[in-house]
């Protein structure tokens, strides 16, 4: 027909299904957890944060016992300290150590951030399975007073409790559970719904698998990446929930500490230039804290659906092709039209 | 096919998208074309780069991702005195193109129609960009056309939003809106799978008959062959991305020349057969368009593969005038008579087709 | 229509009554005699007190006089400064609340938006960049920093606000702007994500093939169905501003709502804290059950059911 057909050495006999290189016809199938770590770890991003996180939590469990002073320990001879060698944050109107402070107080933070955002999703979760799973009555019943509580800022459920509770970890988490489970149950109540009559579930039914049973082990699996997006987002909010409530005076009471306590403290000082540190040490690891959360949490959001990523990444991507394409059509021998 | 009646002439066209992952190949080397009244079926199985086709064609694709490298689409319109490469106009020029000369209907009908915006309105939105009518024409225009479509009480239902109606319904609106300004070539992406058969059958009817009136060329997009049969002058397979075989609806049906086609026919259920007939089906997947395989792209799936497919791509060779096949089995030094697998009597589709 | 009020007036109703009792009975819960708390010198004198605001009588005769007072937007009383009204501090402060919440929504929700479009439009680019970063401060800074250090910046480093204060109009720009933060990262996120979503849906695909200009196709097809789930945003938002307002208002001294409330929780004046409280729920409740009508009637695809 042309003459590259002669040019060829041409063999027409026969392949057999064995000789045909596999590789080359399928894609390696890919599985979707090690895809999502990959395109997770390949995010500088990520990992910067996760980092952060990792040394966060360290310095809070081993810095306050490497110090040599006491979180609560009052020694008015070096009240007001800049930060220097000695107390590298400074030390505050009472002479307590900062560092030691802000450790003790990130301790208090990550734990209010973990079990606050821990709490009402396990709560949430379980009603919501009640929720969706026997339906009717308890359904109505159940999503009336979601309903109903989701009409109210969680803020305000933060506020009456507290105020009531008195501020210490334990009444911040109840609070935060209380005041939270709204959401998740009604998410979850949702994909109990959607997976109730898939196949699958109907084949665990008949297998005599139990309600709750067909629920961890088949429904939840199924959802684990909304969860854990979910999560990562709950986790810095329940951090900056409790900064704010602890500048309106319902935070964890003295001796204790947290973060959000701290930085309210140091607040009345951030127009005084020598006790300034007082006020940037704790606001500065608290930022940083729900920052490298936040980002993590966006991060793994796009390595669990990269749709939106890649066409970030193809706007810049195709700047270059153009030129290249651009570059091609100049060529002599290519009609141009 | 008489070349003064040709509307579109695709040569060597090659599409790409760039993506995270490398560039996905999803049109390698294309050529096709159409002439007025005629039209002609694209099949293939998902993802073989059939509707990237014809949104390149109306350059519908998001440019990037999807870049045109190579090939022209030239279209040609005496009456009109056009004669121009589409691939070298921008988004601008080709807003002119776009709903007047080429137009196009979608597979989904649920989601192809703005939901916050009654269907009238979406239809004058093109009548008056297109034509010079004023709102009032252009509504009364709007109503004819939707009960040209076949829709009871069009003036009604040019004020409804979408959502108010059934599936077959928007489509029917979603043909008004494509005939609205008098197209010369009409794209249908699977127009009908999102339907049910009865309504399928209604539409594919009146599809005909607006073709008839309007003498448009209409490229149809399916991977159902029953409606290939039904609809189309001529048939053009495609697999990952190339078309490798191509001619009139009796040649592609009734003397297939390729593997893959002879696979793609077999899979069609036969009402008059014998009780022990099985089903053929395609083993396998088709390949990756991230990394084209370098011989054929259906070598791996094929029963008939040789060394030579594995390492060439097979010529584009000519059966008959106007019928194409992409395989080596059909190179003279091959001197292989591979017969088809199954003698299929076809006549199962022919009957399906109406006469209007 | 009617019908779908009157189900969205009875949740509502619902809601503020299930607030106001669970306030009722928290109160009670409190230990020891409240009057003590509020000034523990004077023991005599708390138990006249007692007496006086009915606080011996049985509970259930409590809470029926509490619920029949609220009837009549009455929402109690202070402990801690006697003779003091919760309505008459709610006439005094919440105006001042109000005008800025205002001018914050008026100021956020425009900008937030428009940037949002913005950035969608120009994904990668320096708006869109900045947007994020926006949002980033937002998210990860607790409000009393930022503000704090938006007012070391840009009043007293650079003096052009006043750093506290409610005196003339140029006091509220500051807290103004303070407030509409979150709002604007919030807003412009949300439009973000929204334009991004719709612009993946076919229906903009037919727009295009129907050989709209880039323009229309944004305006009249991309940007109004971006918006209208926007609207369903605004209760929460409101919610949101009123609690913002706490924070931004001790700040920079506003004489709001906000204030008074913290004060009022610093001088565990309860019985204020929580008619406050119940106040700001009817508030949100009332906001959130204007914003539900409001979007049936602009959204043709909600279903009245």
């Amino acid at each position: 027909m042309s003459e590259t057909t002669s040019s060829r050495k041409l063999d027409f006999t026969p392949v057999g299904e064995n000789d045909r290189d596999a590789e080359q016809i399928i894609r390696p199938s890919t599985r979707y957890w090690p895809e999502v770590w990959k395109r997770l770890f390949r995010n500088k991003l990520a990992v910067l944060c996760l980092t952060i996180i990792g040394v966060i939590i360290l310095c809070a469990i081993i810095m306050p016992f490497l110090s040599p002073y006491k979180f609560d320990e009052v020694n008015l001879l070096s009240s007001s300290l800049k930060p220097s060698a000695d107390h590298f944050f400074g030390t505050d109107a009472t002479g307590r150590d900062l560092w030691t402070r802000v450790w003790i107080g990130a301790r208090a933070s990550l734990l209010i951030g973990f079990l606050g955002a821990l709490t009402p999703f396990i709560i949430g979760t379980v009603i919501g399975a009640v929720a969706g799973w026997y339906g009717g009555r308890i359904d109505m019943i159940i999503m009336r007073v979601c309903d109903i509580m989701l009409c109210i800022p969680s803020m305000i459920y933060m506020i009456l409790i507290l105020m009531v509770m008195g501020g210490s970890i334990s009444s911040l988490v109840v609070a935060m559970a209380i005041s939270g489970w709204m959401g998740s149950a009604r998410g979850f109540r949702g994909r109990v719904l959607q997976f109730k009559n898939k196949e699958f579930t109907l084949a665990a039914k008949t297998q005599g698998a139990s309600a709750a049973r067909i629920i961890f082990r088949h429904i939840l699996p199924n959802i684990l990446g909304n969860i854990a997006v979910g999560l990562s987002g709950a986790v810095p909010g329940a951090i900056f929930m409790e900064a704010g409530m602890a500048y309106i005076g319902l935070g964890v009471t003295p001796p204790n500490i947290s973060l959000g306590q701290l930085s309210t403290d140091g607040i009345t000082y951030f127009m005084s230039a020598s006790k300034f540190h007082l006020f940037l040490y704790p606001s500065l690891v608290i930022s940083v804290m729900i920052f490298a959360f936040f980002m993590f949490g966006n991060s793994l959001r796009d390595a669990l659906d990269p749709r939106l990523r890649d066409e970030e990444y193809n706007a810049k991507r195709m700047r270059k092709i153009k030129r290249v394409l651009r570059r091609e059509a100049r060529r002599p021998g290519k009609a141009v039209v | 096919m008489e070349h003064n009646n040709c509307l579109l002439d695709i040569k060597d066209l090659a599409v790409s998208f760039m993506t995270a992952n490398g560039e996905v190949k999803a049109v390698r080397g294309i050529d096709f074309s159409l002439s007025k009244g005629e039209t002609l079926a694209i099949v293939g199985e998902s993802g073989c780069g059939k509707s990237v086709t014809v949104q390149t064609i109306m350059r519908l694709n998001q440019e990037p991702p999807a870049v045109i490298k190579n090939g022209s689409i030239r279209y040609t319109n005496p009456e009109k005195n056009i004669d121009v490469d589409i691939t070298g106009l921008n988004n601008k020029q080709m807003q002119k193109y776009r709903g007047k000369e080429f137009s196009m209907i979608f597979q989904d009908a649920m989601t192809s129609l703005n939901p916050t915006s009654r269907v009238g309105r979406q239809i004058c939105e093109a009548i008056l960009k297109h034509t010079t009518l004023n709102y009032k024409e252009a509504k009364n225009l709007a109503v004819e056309l939707l009960g040209k479509v076949g829709l009871p009480n069009p003036e009604a239902v040019f004020a409804r939003y979408p959502h108010t109606m059934s599936g077959g319904q928007r489509q029917r609106v979603m043909i008004a809106l494509a005939l609205s300004c008098n197209p010369t070539v009409l794209f249908a992406d699977e127009p009908t799978t999102a339907l049910d058969v009865t309504i399928q059958s209604q539409i594919l009817d009146l599809m005909n008959k607006l073709k008839k009136d309007r003498e448009m060329g209409i490229i149809f997009i399916t991977h159902n062959l029953g409606v290939v049969a039904r609809m189309a002058d001529r048939v053009a397979v495609m697999y990952a991305g190339q078309i490798i075989e191509s001619g009139t609806l009796e040649e592609v049906f009734y003397q297939p020349k390729h593997p893959y086609t002879w696979g793609l026919l077999g899979s069609v259920p036969e009402l008059k057969k014998k009780e022990n007939s099985r089903l053929l089906s395609i083993p396998g997947t088709p390949p990756d368009l991230f990394a084209p395989p370098k011989g054929c792209s259906f070598a791996a799936r094929c029963p008939h593969c040789m060394k030579a497919c594995m390492q060439y791509e097979p010529e584009r060779y000519q059966i008959s005038d106007g019928h194409y096949a992409k395989c080596w089995l059909l190179d003279e030094e091959c001197g292989k008579e591979v017969v088809p697998p199954v003698g299929r009597d076809l006549s199962v589709f022919k009957t399906k087709r109406k006469e209007i | 229509m009617i019908k779908y009020v009157a189900k969205r007036l009875v949740i509502s109703l619902a809601t503020v009554w299930a607030i106001a009792t669970i306030c009722f009975f928290l109160i009670r819960l409190l230990p020891g005699n409240p009057f003590i708390v509020a000034n523990p010198l004077d023991i005599t004198n708390a138990d006249k007190m007692m007496e006086y605001y009915g606080l011996n009588d049985p509970v259930w005769m409590q809470y029926v006089r509490f619920m029949n007072s609220l009837l009549h937007l009455d929402f109690g009383y202070s402990l801690a400064h006697a003779g003091r009204s919760v309505n008459e501090v709610i006439a005094l402060y919440f105006p001042v609340t109000a005008q800025l919440a205002i001018q914050a929504m008026l100021f956020g929700i425009p900008t937030g938006t428009l940037l949002g479009i913005l950035s969608a439009y120009k994904r990668g680019g320096t708006i869109d960049i900045s947007t994020q970063l926006l949002t980033i401060m937002t998210t990860a800074i607790p409000a009393y920093v930022l503000a704090a250090m938006l007012q070391l910046l840009l009043s007293v480093k650079l003096g052009w606000f006043p750093a506290s204060g409610w005196e003339t109009q140029k006091y509220t720009i500051l807290p103004t702007i303070c407030l509409s933060l979150g709002m604007i990262s919030g807003h412009c996120r949300g439009m973000r994500t929204l334009m991004l979503e719709v612009g993946q849906q076919d229906y903009l695909k037919t727009a295009k093939a129907k050989g709209l200009s880039e323009a229309r196709i944004i305006f009249f097809h991309q940007i109004r169905n971006a918006l209208l789930p926007m609207v369903t945003n605004l209760g929460l938002e409101i919610a949101g501003l009123l609690m913002g307002s706490f924070v931004i208002e001790k700040i920079f001294s506003v004489p709001g709502l906000g204030k008074y409330f913290v004060n009022s929780i610093n001088e565990l004046d309860y019985t204020m804290a929580m008619g406050l409280v119940v106040f700001q729920a009817v508030v949100v409740v009332a906001a959130n059950f204007i914003v539900d009508i409001l979007y049936v009637l602009i959204d043709p695809r909600v279903k009245l059911d």
